[in-house]
């Protein structure tokens, strides 16, 4: 079984956190902060699995993280998960995440923690491995993008004419607008 | 309506979403939760309009601000809200921030069961397998109940997508309703054949963790592994299948035999490191399994330490660390091969990678012999210096100790070496619990090693002098227990007994239990230096000595601690009483000296008075044998003592209102449940069952009586030839007075140089008889290996560890195999079986079953030695037939939960043992069939590689 999944940066920031157990949010914020510091402090050539973790699970239960970049994957599991297995399914992870984002960063992560949701379910249900094809998860997710841009049609109209003003930056342009010149016959109005 | 929603629409035009939440805690670093405050504010604000898109908007930035830490349970209601809407986009929404903040005790779940049913039975195969997802993150037992025939029912939906994640849910299901696992288990078993890869690898998945808890359910099922592991071409179901083999074996050494062959020949050929280490696992598992029945399975364990050695040799830091943990697998069963690596072993230690060094630490428990044992431990001494983080120190620590101490000391040949690593220990710092384990290594090794005593002794006190003189040397005040202690008991070993009580006396501001330990040993010390005094007639020092002490006393006494108050007083007492009787001698003393000679008047004294240490002494007299740890738990019960029956019988409620009473408090747990009847003893009484407790102590042999020296009641004549041999002593020179860091280098040095002059020495000693270990730098030193137990007990007697209490999966240690009635005869009464009418028939079964248990859980209560609960325990049953039923239940839980079922077990293999046969043949059978197929089928599995590329 899988106890959580956690995704955070180098600076301990959570940027995904799936408990599959109940744990109080102050508790879960707490998991977050010592696992950041056990895994941070270790060098990128040792390896991946790591016991200790006196706040989740216990004895029976490993660390198992891989880093990228700025970011750490760790999963938390018991002994009946292969520790070599967990380690792919973390790449099956971010490969999916990198093939749903196109060159994923952490700012994707950042902005769309829902669709790394929704992402994650579709390989890990309740704490237990649910598909490991890649090709599978993707076809899942396309699927229920589909659905979502069909409910969206032209309800979603607005919505989307909101946002594209909100990222639109009205100060700037309307500095940049240009008037015409006042003609000048105006000017020349003699009365 | 149209104008209400046209409304809205303008409204959400300036909320902010998600995006611009992000956006604007990132531009406010500096005073975030201001920020986020107000953002939660407009939250609010969104919840309480109507338009369901606006909140749906509004949870999903509370579901990001979940995961900051913010708690969001108040909008549960709002949440559900979204969860209902009919477009799936919003519904998705509320479906996540429901799995990320509900938890299977919120009262809102009730509020969702009907919404999750029909989800579940959307046409739409996405909108099912939300509510799936969502809901396998907080299921409560009562959503379990109430759906599990819903999600019975998906397991047969034609669709794959919704079949595996039905199967999946199914495990959380039996979590919290374990009752709905015996109707569900054979359609479990039909998904482990289903034609979708997926689903047959969400079956075994759930299986394999199914299995962790009473593997013997799912030995029926090997012929399919077995079918499954010589087919499948999917790395991550073999590795589970794997595993779970591994889990069985135990059980069937038969099937181990079976599996070798083929495990092997994978080793052999797999490129995937993940499915080679899994199988080195389970042939592993299984070696140790049969090793008791096989003659040899030599090749195969070589097999699989030099594949291990491989692993452990790799560049990759995971390969290493498996490899050693696997390592340690074999260690416990074949000790011998896994010496061969011990370089290897050695080397991991120095590794920089703390998890390798933790796992090649455990692996050092079986590298050590007489020969190495120091060299390993100054290495770790080495370590232990440069160790950051208490967690690596503390585990070098008891790493230390438990080699050392392995086997009664086994390969210790220097203990005033060992004492002095000890004595170093604990001088560094560690996490609180180390200084226990320390003092009490001390007290053990001194207790049993008479030779050492003196040494020690002097340790000690040399420890309690310096810790009270110099503020700057730290040490563990755990330690100065121990150290007290030992000073105290074998004070006759003490050099300067006087510095000693002065150091002592000193100590302020110590923990409750280690003062009243100082001020015990106070008093022997102090018993010890009034006979010095009293020999050599120096009453006035002994009058010095008495007030010095009592000072102390007065102290103590005023401790808020009532233990240390009540031996400060007692022994305050004590020695006054002495200091009287001296200070009489003194004035009579002097009055003689007047009259009379010095010389005749000793004589006197020797002759006619007794000695008042004498009668100081006779409160310590004894000596201490180490005690078995189990040994209080084998006494056994007297003849005519019987633990069941009732001391007073109980009183039964008269009163016609208890019924209905109790059955509220099934429920809800009110006070009233507390009330337990007191039979309140009279003075007599109490008198006369004092009397007889004394006379019956008196008669009892297991009972440790003050006065009689303790005799080893195994009556084993070995161990007392064994005191007899004259043990030579250690003349040692006590080691420098400063206490500086590295004694215990020396005795390296020692060492190296007496293996020189070996040869010459060796004929002086008893050589031992293994080859390995004729290394012997010090004189054989006896060590009381044997411990107490009452006769007939064994140490090795099995009793059940009451270990695993907040095991989740407790609750699915259910018996399959239990007659409970013939599902597998009808399947198509499934659906059936979870009703009411079936579970009563359940009921009725499951009360036949309770009485094994009965007996064993008693005694389980026993051992806690709370007589008051098998009292409550008692009255609880008897108490009303009407909810007996109800309770019987219960128990029968609480005995599958506490897993005393051994007793049913041997019944039902006795009934299964013709089945169990034919099931096995029935392996034997498909198993040859396979075994010509099997070579190609392996190299099918092996060359698909796991869905991601192999690790790199």
């Amino acid at each position: 079984m899988i106890k959580a999944i956690l995704v955070f940066n180098n600076h301990g920031k959570p940027r995904l956190s799936k408990f599959y157990q109940y744990f109080p949010e102050d508790m879960q914020q707490q998991i977050i902060k010592e696992t950041f510091q056990l895994v941070s402090k270790r060098d990128d050539n040792v390896c991946n699995f790591l016991e200790g973790g006196s706040l989740i699970g216990g004895s029976d239960y490993k660390l198992i993280y891989r880093h990228y970049a700025t970011l750490y994957f760790v999963f938390c599991v018991d002994s009946s998960e292969s520790e070599l297995g967990i380690l792919d399914l973390i790449q099956v992870f971010v490969e999916t995440l990198d093939k749903c984002f196109e060159n994923v960063c952490e700012l994707d992560l950042i902005f769309h923690v829902d669709k790394v949701h929704y992402i994650l379910n579709e390989l890990v249900m309740g704490g237990m491995v649910l598909e490991t094809n890649m090709t599978e998860i993707l076809t899942r997710i396309e699927d229920q993008n589909k659905m979502e841009k069909q409910e969206a049609g032209i309800a979603a109209a607005p919505a989307r004419a909101v946002s594209a003003v909100k990222n639109m930056n009205i100060p700037q342009q309307i500095k940049d607008i240009k008037l015409p010149d006042i003609p000048q016959a105006i000017k020349d109005l003699k009365f | 309506m149209a104008l209400k929603k046209v409304k809205g629409n303008i409204e959400r035009m300036f909320d902010k979403n998600l995006t611009d939440l992000v956006r604007g805690i990132r531009n406010n670093k500096e005073n975030e939760a201001k920020y986020i405050s107000e953002r939660m504010e407009d939250i609010k604000q969104e919840l309480r309009q109507d338009n369901l898109s606006v909140k749906s908007n509004a949870i999903a930035k509370l579901t990001y601000l979940q995961m900051l830490g913010y708690d969001i349970s108040w909008a549960g209601f709002n949440i559900i809200e979204v969860m209902s809407s009919s477009k799936f986009t919003l519904k998705r929404i509320g479906y996540l921030s429901a799995s990320q903040s509900f938890h299977c005790d919120s009262e809102l779940l009730m509020l969702t069961t009907n919404m999750i049913r029909k989800e579940l039975n959307s046409q739409n195969q996405y909108e099912a397998g939300l509510a799936l997802t969502s809901l396998s993150c907080y299921i409560s037992t009562d959503l379990a109940r109430d759906l599990s025939n819903d999600i019975l029912t998906l397991l047969s939906s034609t669709k794959p997508y919704i079949r595996k994640k039905a199967v999946l849910m199914m495990y959380k299901v039996f979590l919290k309703y374990p009752d709905a696992l015996r109707p569900a288990f054979p359609r479990l078993k039909e998904k482990l054949e289903d034609p979708d890869p997926g689903v047959q690898s969400a079956a075994v998945n759930v299986v394999c963790e199914l299995a962790r808890k009473n593997p013997k359910n799912y030995l029926s099922l090997a012929p399919v592994f077995f079918k499954l592991m010589t087919t499948s071409t999917n790395n991550w179901m073999l590795i589970k299948i794997i595993k779970l083999f591994g889990a069985l074996t135990p059980l069937e050494p038969r099937l181990g035999k079976k599996l070798i062959e083929p495990l092997t020949n994978l080793i052999h050929s797999t490129s995937a490191m993940s499915l080679l280490y899994e199988c080195i696992n389970t042939v592993i598992a299984v070696l140790i399994s049969i090793s008791s029945g096989m003659p040899n399975h030599a090749a195969s364990i070589q097999l699989c330490v030099q594949k291990l050695r491989i692993l452990i040799e790799d560049s990759d830091q995971n390969l290493k660390y498996l490899g050693l943990l696997a390592m340690s697998k074999i260690l416990k069963t074949h000790p011998k091969s896994v010496q061969a690596h011990k370089d290897l072993i050695l080397q991991c230690l120095e590794d920089k990678d703390e998890s390798i060094r933790l796992r090649a630490l455990d692996l050092l428990y079986g590298m050590v012999s007489k020969k190495n044992l120091m060299e390993i431990v100054k290495k770790l001494m080495v370590h232990m210096d440069k160790a950051e983080g208490t967690v690596y120190r503390d585990e070098l620590l008891s790493k230390i100790i438990l080699i050392c101490s392995q086997n009664n000391y086994q390969f210790i040949t220097n203990f005033e070496w060992y004492i002095t690593v000890l004595v170093e220990l604990a001088q560094m710092e560690f996490g609180s619990k180390q200084g226990h384990i320390i003092g009490a290594q001390l007290m053990d090794v001194c207790i049993r090693v008479q030779a050492i005593r003196c040494f020690t002794v002097a340790e000690m006190a040399q420890i309690l002098d310096i810790y009270t003189s110099t503020s700057q040397f730290t040490i563990m005040q755990e330690v100065l227990y121990a150290a007290a202690w030992l000073c105290g008991e074998f004070v006759g070993e003490l050099k300067y007994p006087e510095q000693t009580i002065k150091a002592m006396i000193k100590y302020k501001m110590l923990p409750q239990h280690i003062e009243s330990v100082f001020i015990q040993n106070i008093l022997k010390i102090f018993t010890f230096i009034i006979r010095k005094y009293e020999m050599n007639d120096q009453n006035d020092d002994a009058l010095r000595i008495c007030d010095l002490v009592c000072d102390k006393l007065n102290e103590s006494i005023k401790s808020g601690e009532l233990e240390v108050q009540e031996r400060a007083s007692t022994s305050l007492m004590i020695i006054k009483i002495v200091k009287e009787e001296f200070a009489a001698k003194n004035s009579t003393d002097n009055n003689k000296i007047l009259e009379d000679d010095s010389n005749n008047e000793m004589n006197l004294k020797s002759e006619n008075i007794p000695l008042i240490a004498d009668e100081l002494e006779s409160l310590f007299n004894g000596e201490l044998n180490p005690v078995a740890p189990k040994a209080q738990r084998k006494v056994p019960v007297p003849d005519g003592l019987d633990l069941d029956a009732w001391i007073n019988e109980p009183i039964y409620d008269t009163d016609s209102d208890s019924e209905p009473e109790m059955m509220e408090n099934l429920f809800v747990k009110s006070e009233k449940t507390k009330t337990i009847y007191y039979h309140e003893p009279t003075e007599e009484d109490i008198k006369k069952s004092r009397e007889a407790r004394k006379c019956e102590q008196q008669n009892n042999p297991h009972y440790l009586k003050s006065n009689i020296s303790f005799e080893q009641p195994n009556g084993n004549g070995a161990s007392d030839t064994y005191e007899n041999i004259p043990v030579a002593e250690l003349n040692l020179n006590v080691p420098l007075k400063v206490l500086s860091q590295k004694r215990s280098d020396k005795y390296l040095n020692l060492n190296a140089k007496s293996s020189k002059k070996k040869r010459s020495k060796k004929k002086k000693y008893k050589s031992d008889s293994s080859s390995d270990e004729e290394l012997h730098p010090g004189p054989v030193i006896e060590i009381k290996r044997d411990m107490e137990l009452p006769e007939g007990a064994t140490l090795s007697d099995g009793d059940s560890d009451p270990s695993q209490k907040d095991d989740p999966h407790k609750a699915l240690d259910i018996d399959l195999n239990l007659p409970a009635y013939d599902y597998s005869a009808k399947p198509e009464t499934i659906e059936n079986a979870l009703r009411p009418k079936r579970d009563k028939k359940h009921k009725k079964k499951s009360s036949e079953k309770e009485k094994p248990y009965k007996g064993s859980k008693l005694k389980h209560l026993n051992e806690n030695t709370t007589s008051n609960k098998i009292v409550k325990e008692k009255s609880s049953k008897k108490k009303s037939d009407r909810h007996k039923e109800n309770k019987v239940i219960k128990e029968t839980k609480e005995g599958n939960l506490l897993g005393f079922d051994d007793e049913h077990v041997e019944k039902v293999k006795e009934v299964k043992k013709e089945k169990k046969e034919k099931k096995t043949k029935d392996i034997k059978e498909k198993g040859e069939k396979k075994k010509k197929k099997s070579s190609s089928g392996y190299e099918e599995a092996i060359g698909i590689s796991t869905p991601s590329k192999e690790f790199q």
